[in-house]
């Protein structure tokens, strides 16, 4: 092993055989892209196919820490843009790279990342072809951002999109909520609380093919990241003109992220998920979907929690267990914790 | 105003603090039981507190709640006796 | 979770607001002539939104929304000295989440810390502390805000700095009291309230006698409450049956936590360390006789008006309400928001013009998140 250094310095940013060291011995070795030009290249074979479409995300990571229960900044980058397309629709396929690295970083936690991000890769059936490394000085950049790019395949007669979504559809999510939120507010230690909760960061891939093969009228389907379900919802109530009810009691909620909830006074509906789908199904539909979510390692905990109803467009509402009725907005901002 | 939630003392962690951990719905905060402790910090576990900001507020009487809990519970029994023999009504002139 | 999750049962909701239909009904309440009822605190408003007690309970029962919320009330100047004292060299400010989106007159405490302040939101004053002892060449300064439950807290934590020595650490006391806006509400002659539901976790710090002057002097109904949804109705059912008897008591539903004289070594706390200031202003009320607290001379050391020379009302005077602004008059139950001709325009929780909107428990912003909002345009 020509990398010696236990943390990353500006050298490793600075073209010469530092730079090459690290990039193949952290990187390359990991990733194995094909070839060693600056580009990937890419068989366009699976766009041949006649009615097909590209489907191509980006997503910039950033997580403090960077190591948490349930994964670390490499599963974000991989899950969040493998995410982004499956929820619509594309078969996965390929992923860029980038990492902003400020210097100081410990190599062995470099190691650790890139491995989880060729592990989760794997998991999802997507090849990292092609990155880059910058190193920045001290104070220039908070530890590591990682930037991911990909690309995916959508077959031909796939059109998922929230406009498609009907009175009547129901609102499936794949399990437990806020679990990613919590556990980040738990690893921070800021608010002195502990927990055994671990972040649902997971690709959904696999599970949004189980269900387009049993469920052919899904509508469509949205990752719940920053926001959480909330958001979620309201942006698919206002992209297809409808209104929502959810149902509170048939919320999926781990009894920590509930505790969690009631002693910051936060609202569950608005934290963070990483692996967590809100997907609209018609009616008839429902059954099966959820049979085979659940029959996916992503989808045990899948369940329904609401339907499309009659109402003004654009407005989500939750039902509570006596049958009071609130509306469910999109938050101004963060939401903060609080003691009144 | 004023969120407070109750959690339970499961051991005490700093005497000379009074500071004691208590565990709510699975998630652990250390916190201070000055106002609660009445006697020997130990006998506090177990107890069920008022936990508000990080202090234990106020220590919740299990016979009171019980109270509570046992005249919501009667009223809820009459209640849905009351809807159920306002559905056989129904049912009956329904019939009729 | 215990204690908790038991007084959210639907069955005994039900059973509840059929008894207080039954009990409205045979008061003649109705929508024209309504019962009156105000939760004097924030925490009984953001909870009747949250389940939608409002639109569950009999049509003649109107909900009137205290000014039981520390946010709300917190005068624009004293959000400007918080960050006066943020940005000095060496301080580390602390504060709960709830006052960080606050408006002063020119930013919040969240736009001083993106402009480099060191502000740090922390859940308790003990976190402030351990921060102080962490950080001895840093002054770690905790805003102390919020009504008699948060009180103790600051109190029992100067008194740790005291016992231990830790001399970078200092409370800027913004502490406030429930009766004295209770009887100022009272002495309104415009005031139309029927009766109270009281502050459970204030009352468990201070007993329920604190409340006695509603019911002898002024003659109205008060029920100290719980936070849970039954707890609200059967509060709101027991205040309808004194009314319907005639009776003028103060009643506790919440002796499960609130024991009736108090916590004797939180009382003890907050007269060791804190006394009456002479008045105090509340944002939408204006100023009243001894309604804060200020750290007494003994405690001066812990003390961050004294420590950085910033006195109570040494800064400009009270800002006037912003124009178009009804705060005042949504808080003592004379309009509701949605009748407020800012709400929703010049004043969202985007951008908040009046006290009410600022916190998620302020009546306005509780309104505007709950569906009040599309409720008044329907």
């Amino acid at each position: 092993m020509a990398l010696k250094d236990e943390k990353v310095t500006l050298a490793h940013g600075g073209g010469g055989k530092a730079m090459r060291d690290l990039i193949e011995e952290v990187f390359t070795s990991v990733f194995r892209p094909d070839g060693m030009e600056d580009q990937a290249r890419l068989q366009a074979a699976a766009l041949a196919d006649p009615g097909a479409r590209l489907a191509f995300t980006t997503d910039g990571f950033v997580v403090d820490p960077l190591e948490f229960p349930g994964g670390d900044i490499g599963t974000l980058a991989v899950c969040g843009t493998v995410n982004d397309l499956a929820v619509g629709g594309a078969r996965p396929l390929w992923l860029s790279a980038g990492f902003i690295i400020e210097e100081g970083l410990d190599l062995a936690l470099l190691r650790r990342v890139v491995a989880s991000m060729a592990a989760e890769a794997e998991k999802a059936g997507v090849r990292i072809v092609t990155g880059d490394t910058k190193v920045v000085g001290r104070g220039m950049a908070d530890k590591l951002f990682i930037t991911t790019s990909g690309i995916g395949v959508i077959p031909p007669g796939r059109d998922l999109q929230a406009a498609n979504i009907r009175p009547g559809d129901v609102a499936i999510v794949n399990g437990v909520l806020g679990d990613h939120g919590a556990a980040i507010m738990a690893a921070r230690g800021e608010m002195a609380l502990s927990a055994e909760i671990a972040s649902d960061c997971q690709g959904l891939g696999h599970l949004m093919e189980a269900v387009l093969a049993v469920a052919p009228g899904l509508r469509a389907a949205r990752d719940a990241t920053r926001g959480g379900v909330a958001a979620v919802l309201n942006e698919m109530a206002a992209a297809a003109g409808v209104a929502i009810e959810i149902d509170e009691a048939a919320l999926p909620l781990r009894a920590e992220v509930r505790g969690l909830c009631e002693i910051l006074g936060l609202d569950p509906l608005y934290l963070a998920n990483e692996g967590t789908l809100v997907l609209f199904v018609p009616e008839h539909e429902v059954a099966a979907a959820l049979a085979a979510m659940r029959a996916t390692e992503a989808g045990q905990g899948a369940v329904a929690i609401g339907r499309v109803v009659p109402g003004e467009a654009g407005r989500v509402s939750m039902r509570s267990a006596f049958g009071g009725l609130r509306i469910v907005d999109m938050l101004v901002g963060e939401q903060l914790p609080r003691i009144c | 105003m004023c969120l407070g939630i109750p959690g339970q003392i499961v051991a005490v962690t700093d005497p000379e603090r009074m500071l004691a951990m208590a565990e709510i719905s699975g998630v652990k905060r250390e916190v201070n039981v000055a106002p609660v402790a009445t006697g020997p910090l130990q006998d506090l576990v177990g107890k069920w507190t008022l936990i508000h900001v990080g202090f234990a507020m106020a220590l919740i009487d299990e016979d009171e709640a019980e109270a509570t809990l046992q005249a919501l519970h009667d009223l809820g029994e009459a209640q849905a006796e009351l809807d159920a023999m306002a559905a056989a009504e129904a049912a009956q002139e329904g019939r009729e | 979770m215990r204690y908790a999750e038991e007084f959210r049962d639907p069955k005994a909701a039900k059973a509840l607001l059929a008894g207080i239909d039954a009990v409205a009904g045979e008061i003649g309440a109705t929508r024209d002539n309504s019962v009156r009822i105000m939760e004097i605190c924030g925490g009984h408003t953001h909870a009747i939104f949250r389940y939608g007690l409002d639109k569950l309970v009999h049509e003649g029962i109107e909900f009137i929304h205290g000014p039981g919320c520390p946010v709300c009330v917190l005068p624009m100047a004293r959000v400007d000295d918080c960050i006066e004292i943020a940005e000095k060299d060496g301080v580390i400010f602390t504060t709960f989440g709830d006052a960080m989106r606050v408006p002063g007159t020119r930013r919040s405490l969240l736009q001083a810390k993106a402009d480099g302040a060191d502000i740090r939101m922390v859940y308790s004053p003990l976190d402030a502390l351990e921060l102080a002892r962490r950080n001895p060449e840093r002054e770690v300064v905790f805003f102390g805000l919020g009504f008699e439950t948060t009180t103790p807290s600051t109190a029992l934590s100067i008194q740790a700095a005291a016992r231990e020595g830790i001399a970078n650490f200092s409370v800027f006391c913004t502490h406030i009291t429930v009766p004295p806006p209770i009887r100022a509400l009272l002495d309104d002659p415009h005031m139309v309230l029927d009766g109270f539901v009281g502050p459970g976790h204030v009352s468990m710090v201070i007993g329920i006698h604190a409340y006695d002057f509603i019911a002898e002097e002024y003659g109205k109904p008060i029920v100290v409450a719980g936070f849970e949804p039954t707890d609200l109705l059967q509060s709101v059912l027991m205040v309808l049956r004194q009314l319907r008897d005639g009776r003028a008591e103060v009643e506790n539903q919440y002796a499960r936590v609130v024991p009736e004289h108090g916590n004797p070594v939180s009382l003890a706390a907050i007269a060791d360390v804190y006394e009456p200031r002479p008045s105090f202003e509340w944002r939408g009320l204006g100023e009243i006789d001894e309604s804060g607290l200020r750290i007494r001379d003994s405690y001066a050391a812990f003390d961050a008006e004294k420590k950085f020379g910033i006195g109570y009302g040494a800064g400009p005077a009270a800002a006037d309400l912003p124009e178009g602004c009804s705060c005042g008059a949504v808080m003592s139950g004379r309009m509701k928001p949605v009748h407020c001709p800012q709400f929703g325009r010049g004043c969202t929780p985007e951008s908040p013009l009046g006290a009410l909107m600022v916190s998620s428990e302020g009546a306005c912003a509780a309104y505007y998140q709950y569906g009040g909002a599309r409720a008044a345009a329907e």
